[in-house]
């Protein structure tokens, strides 16, 4: 008898217990998901298929997109968002191509300048009828102009690596 | 470190049984001929790249301005002899990488032809500024191999009023001879260049570490400090890292540079005695940095030897001066503890080279890695106090911010480490890794928050012209109101 | 510009270029010379028994090595040859009783390195020491035999190549030669009432030469301590954890014995009977289940002592070794982190020094 009442009572208050920590620790998903949205690169570019990166970020936290789902970010950002989220990253089959810039191919451009105005982060310069160049370090490589480029006189290209940015590999351990 | 290293002396650190110093430390300095070509970059120090003053077929002569410094944190190059430029452009970088840099090159004429000399006048009676800017414009850096431009540290010093400089001639990496030939054979160059170093950055007193493994050094240069009160000589134990600025300071003033923070914060300031040899020729003799000792050795070497050689000499010439005995496996800029290894030989030396090892393959013999055994030998080598195993730990499962945690920020790289591992893992390796992409990390974090700021900023343009044309079309739409009212009105009339 | 060496592209690394000669199979056979002379004295007292069952635990220890290398998939020689499974069998063999049946050292030798450590995940990956993991579940399984003890051949006559092979393999141990060791002994008279005044009046069984009952790393005390001396001096081991550990032993047994010397045994019996030498030097100092900074030593090795000093005096068994050195294996993780050296130019928080400002 005294058995069952006393595993009723730990019973009970282990359960109260429970369900107090479940309150108080709750974790908010707005809140996350605003801070996911504060990593992303922000610039919207739709490249995720998804409506801007409030939408990915809400995605990410309803666990619906991989923390891959970015592909302005890199690797970078898919590792931060996997740690932030606390779940496990693959990386396989995200080849990670390193930082990459849109270029313009001034044979092809006719200098319409639908690029111009399309470009999330005003990186393209140029003036209609005229060929348009790319800054390299305004350019998230979304690639968003590439669709809109009549010609196709647009591609991506890898920044060229330079001596500062280079690394180790990461080395063989037993 | 604990209380006993009071009595034992410092516990940090390794002691390499053979340190491979001589017998090339012994053997008199040999000056190199001026080879048919010679590169000069244009980046051989921390900060910014010179700014190139010369073109493409310009005619120099041996000291002249090449490139200017760029910005505060730079230093200008000049020419090493006289001859014709030929390109300014990549060369393969003196790095493990392969990856190019810019250079100038020249084609040496063979005449090795000056600027006309000018009268110097007594660094001594002069301003401390126009010292600094003097030391400034002869492009010294660094020598020891930190290749900090001299002149922002000297008017670092004197912000934050040092008292004492230290002089570094610990040169603890095995092979390396280069700064114990400078003491030797010019003890009295490295002492008058410490005066004029006091004098710039307004130091009351030198004290100058030489590890204790360097008897004729420590001779010289007492010898040449003899009728100078404030430059005292201290003898120092040979322990590998010695020549790291933060151990020297502690040796010699008891006291801790705080993490993260420059050597002036604690009052002192570090400099190479190469460096102050530099700082006297510049200033005495109107000599730039253009040249410097370089010490050449290795078991593939034929007659190692330091060797007086201009600045952007390239390694293959370098090399075939002093000779080689076979194919090396493996070419090093520096000492092997903590030196860049070389993609091949055609490449330049830089300011901050003091040595060229031509490795044989017996020595850099590395067995493959085993597991962490957890020996802790790691632990006791670290000069920094860190817990190498437990960084190692977390970048071999790729927790960078795990690692940064355990203060990988302080990792000076010198390798003790790996020296000491009885597994063999490649520690300096995977710390080098994990900085370099916490690095990446940031810079990308830069760049997002640089472009978020664009696409803001076009986001309230957009916004602000499509407002401004709503409200133009309200404009026109309520002025054509007012109108069709008046003409309404009027017709009724 | 073509010559060979700028063709012949030679090798790239990360420095350092250098390397201290070392590795992991040359810290293991140090560590094997340093317990080799007390292990051959464990022969000459135990006889053949001893060689036998040392063999059979050695050679079931590397068994059990390899066939899990092999299921793993992972190359075996490499990890057979450095030695660290024949260590673990070796310790473990210290520690069992020198006439036990060949099934305990066969039984325990797997276990060690089956369960003890790839069972982990091999070398470096285990938490407990696995000689310390075999030796406790032998003897919480076959406490009878685990603690039937004999005299060295000093004190009873040694028996045959024939009789010992059947001591070894043919069962149970004849009655002449059982004995018990002093801790045992005290254990024993002390749960039946009688003082340790009474127990040891004719003054305690202890001597230097070893020449009493109990495991072959209980009898060779002075070679053990001087194998431990010999790998300190050779910088296998440092002092922290063996120093610690003695004294953990010896401060509680010194005030004991003072307060009640019918209760308590003196520290100069603990600390020569039992595995206090043998764990202090050999079993607590292993790198992978202590602790790596010094000031973890010096706590992990007080732990190991006091706790060995608590179950002897009050626990159930009269050796507390093994099971000390177990508990603070489960703790060493926790006094790492909590014990991390102090790195230049920060406190102890980690946060950099702050400098007083003269001016």
């Amino acid at each position: 008898m005294i058995g069952i009442l006393s595993l009723s009572f730990l019973g009970l208050f282990l359960g109260l217990l429970l369900g107090y920590a479940a309150k108080v620790f709750a974790v908010e998903a707005d809140s996350v998901a605003v801070e996911l949205a504060e990593m992303m690169p922000g610039t919207n570019c739709g490249q995720c298929g998804l409506a801007g990166c409030t939408a990915a970020a809400e995605a990410l936290v309803r666990g619906e997109a991989p923390a891959t789902v970015c592909p302005g970010g890199g690797v970078a950002l898919a590792q931060a968002i996997a740690a932030k989220l606390g779940i496990a990253l693959s990386l396989d089959g995200l080849e990670d191509p390193g930082p990459q810039v849109a270029t313009v191919a001034e044979e092809i451009c006719i200098g319409c300048g639908k690029c111009l105005k399309g470009c999330a982060t005003d990186a393209i310069v140029g003036a209609a009828k005229q060929i348009h160049g790319v800054l390299d370090e305004a350019c998230t490589g979304c690639g968003g102009c590439m669709d809109l480029c009549p010609t196709g006189a647009i591609v991506l290209r890898p920044l060229p690596q330079q001596l500062k940015d280079w690394n180790w590999a990461k080395p063989a351990f037993a | 470190m604990g209380f006993l290293d009071k009595i034992t002396g410092v516990s940090w650190g390794v002691h390499p049984h053979d340190d491979h110093k001589r017998p090339a430390a012994d053997v008199p300095l040999r000056v190199m001929p001026i080879p048919a070509t010679l590169c000069v970059p244009l980046l051989q120090h921390v900060g910014a790249p010179a700014k190139p003053v010369v073109a493409v077929g310009d005619k120099v002569l041996r000291g002249q301005l090449l490139a200017s410094a760029q910005g505060n944190v730079s230093a200008p190059v000049h020419a090493p002899t006289s001859g014709v430029v030929t390109a300014i452009g990549p060369v393969i970088a003196p790095h493990p990488s392969g990856l190019p840099f810019d250079a100038i090159t020249i084609a040496c004429d063979g005449e090795d032809q000056a600027l006309p000399a000018s009268e110097m006048p007594d660094p001594l009676s002069l301003a401390p500024d126009e010292v600094t800017r003097q030391i400034a414009a002869a492009g010294i850096v660094g020598l020891g191999g930190a290749t900090f431009p001299s002149a922002p540290k000297a008017q670092l010093g004197r912000k934050h009023a040092v008292e004492t400089l230290i002089i570094n001639g610990g040169e603890c990496e095995p092979y390396l001879s280069s700064d114990d030939c400078v003491m030797r054979a010019r003890a009295v160059e490295v002492v008058d260049g410490i005066r004029i170093l006091m004098h710039a950055t307004g130091a009351a007193s030198a004290l100058v570490g030489i590890e204790d493994n360097k008897p004729e050094a420590i001779a010289a240069m007492r010898a040449a400090a003899k009728s100078f009160d404030a430059i005292r000589i201290c003898p120092v134990p040979a322990r590998y890292p010695m020549g790291s600025d933060r151990q020297l300071v502690e040796v010699l003033t008891g006291k801790q540079v705080p993490a993260g923070a420059r050597t002036a914060t604690v009052g002192v300031l570090v400099n190479n005695v190469s460096t102050c040899a530099a700082i006297h020729r510049a200033l005495r003799h109107g000599e730039s940095l253009y040249r410097r000792i370089v010490t050449v050795n290795g078991g593939a070497v034929m007659d190692p030897g330091n060797v007086l050689a201009p600045i952007g000499v390239m390694v293959e010439d370098l090399l075939a001066f002093v000779g080689l005995k076979e194919t090396p496996a493996r070419l090093v800029m520096g000492g092997p503890m903590m030196g860049a290894a070389l993609p091949h030989a055609l490449v330049p030396t830089v300011k901050g080279c003091g040595g060229i090892l031509a490795l044989s393959a017996a020595e850099i013999a590395k067995p493959e890695p085993s597991p962490c055994i957890r020996c802790g030998s790691c632990v006791s080598a670290c000069p920094m106090g860190l817990l190498p195993l437990e960084i190692a730990a977390r970048v071999k499962a790729g927790d960078y911010d795990g690692a940064d945690a355990q203060k990988l920020d302080d990792c000076l790289a010198c390798g003790c480490c790996a020296y000491v591992c009885p597994s063999h893992l490649p520690l300096v390796h995977a710390f080098y890794h994990a900085k370099g992409e916490l690095w990446k990390r940031a810079q990308q974090k830069k760049r997002n928050e640089f472009t978020k700021g664009l696409a803001q900023a076009r986001t309230a343009r957009l916004e602000r012209e499509a407002r401004e044309r709503a409200e133009a079309a309200a404009r026109r739409k309520a002025e054509r109101a007012a109108q069709q009212a008046a003409q309404a009105a009027a017709a009724a009339e | 510009m073509n010559s060979p060496i700028s063709t012949a592209l030679p090798s790239v690394a990360a420095s350092p270029h250098a390397k201290e000669f070392s590795s992991v199979s040359t810290v293991m056979l140090k560590v094997m010379l340093a317990l080799a002379p007390a292990t051959l004295c464990g022969f000459w007292y135990f006889g053949w028994p001893a060689i036998s069952l040392w063999l059979l635990t050695v050679a079931s220890a590397l068994a059990g090595e390899a066939a899990c290398l092999v299921l793993m998939k992972k190359l075996v020689r490499p990890a057979l040859l450095d030695g660290s499974a024949l260590l673990t069998g070796w310790l473990l063999a210290m520690s069992l009783p020198p006439w036990a049946p060949w099934w305990i050292g066969v039984v325990g030798g797997l276990f060690a390195t089956v369960v003890g450590k790839q069972a982990f995940g091999g070398l470096g990956c285990n938490l407990f020491n696995p000689a310390m993991v075999a030796r406790v579940a032998l003897l919480v399984s076959f406490p009878v035999v685990m603690t039937a003890w004999v005299g060295p051949s000093g004190q009873s006559a040694s028996p045959g190549l024939v009789e010992s092979l059947s001591i070894t393999f043919g069962g149970s141990i004849p009655d002449a030669y059982t004995s018990a060791t002093l801790l045992g002994q005290a254990k024993t008279e002390l749960s039946r009432g009688v003082t340790l005044l009474q127990t040891f009046a004719q003054g305690l069984p202890v001597s230097f030469s070893g020449q009493r009952p109990g495991s072959m790393g209980e009898t060779g005390i002075v070679l053990l301590a001087a194998g431990g001396l010999a790998l300190l001096a050779m910088r296998i081991i440092s002092w922290h954890i063996p120093l610690a550990m003695l004294l953990g032993i010896a401060i509680p047994a010194l005030i004991g014995h003072a307060v009640n010397p019918a209760r308590y045994l003196d520290a100069g019996a603990h600390l020569l009977s039992g595995a206090a030498v043998l764990g202090a030097f050999f079993i607590a100092t292993d790198y992978v289940t202590s602790p790596s900074s010094r000031a973890g030593q010096l706590v992990f090795g007080a732990g190991c002592g006091f706790l060995t000093w608590v179950i002897r005096s009050y626990g159930g068994y009269p050796e507390g070794v093994a099971f000390a050195v177990l508990l603070m294996n489960a703790l060493a993780p926790a006094i790492d982190r909590l014990c991390q050296p102090r790195i230049y130019g920060r406190d102890w928080r980690g946060n950099p020094i702050k400098l007083n400002k003269e001016k």
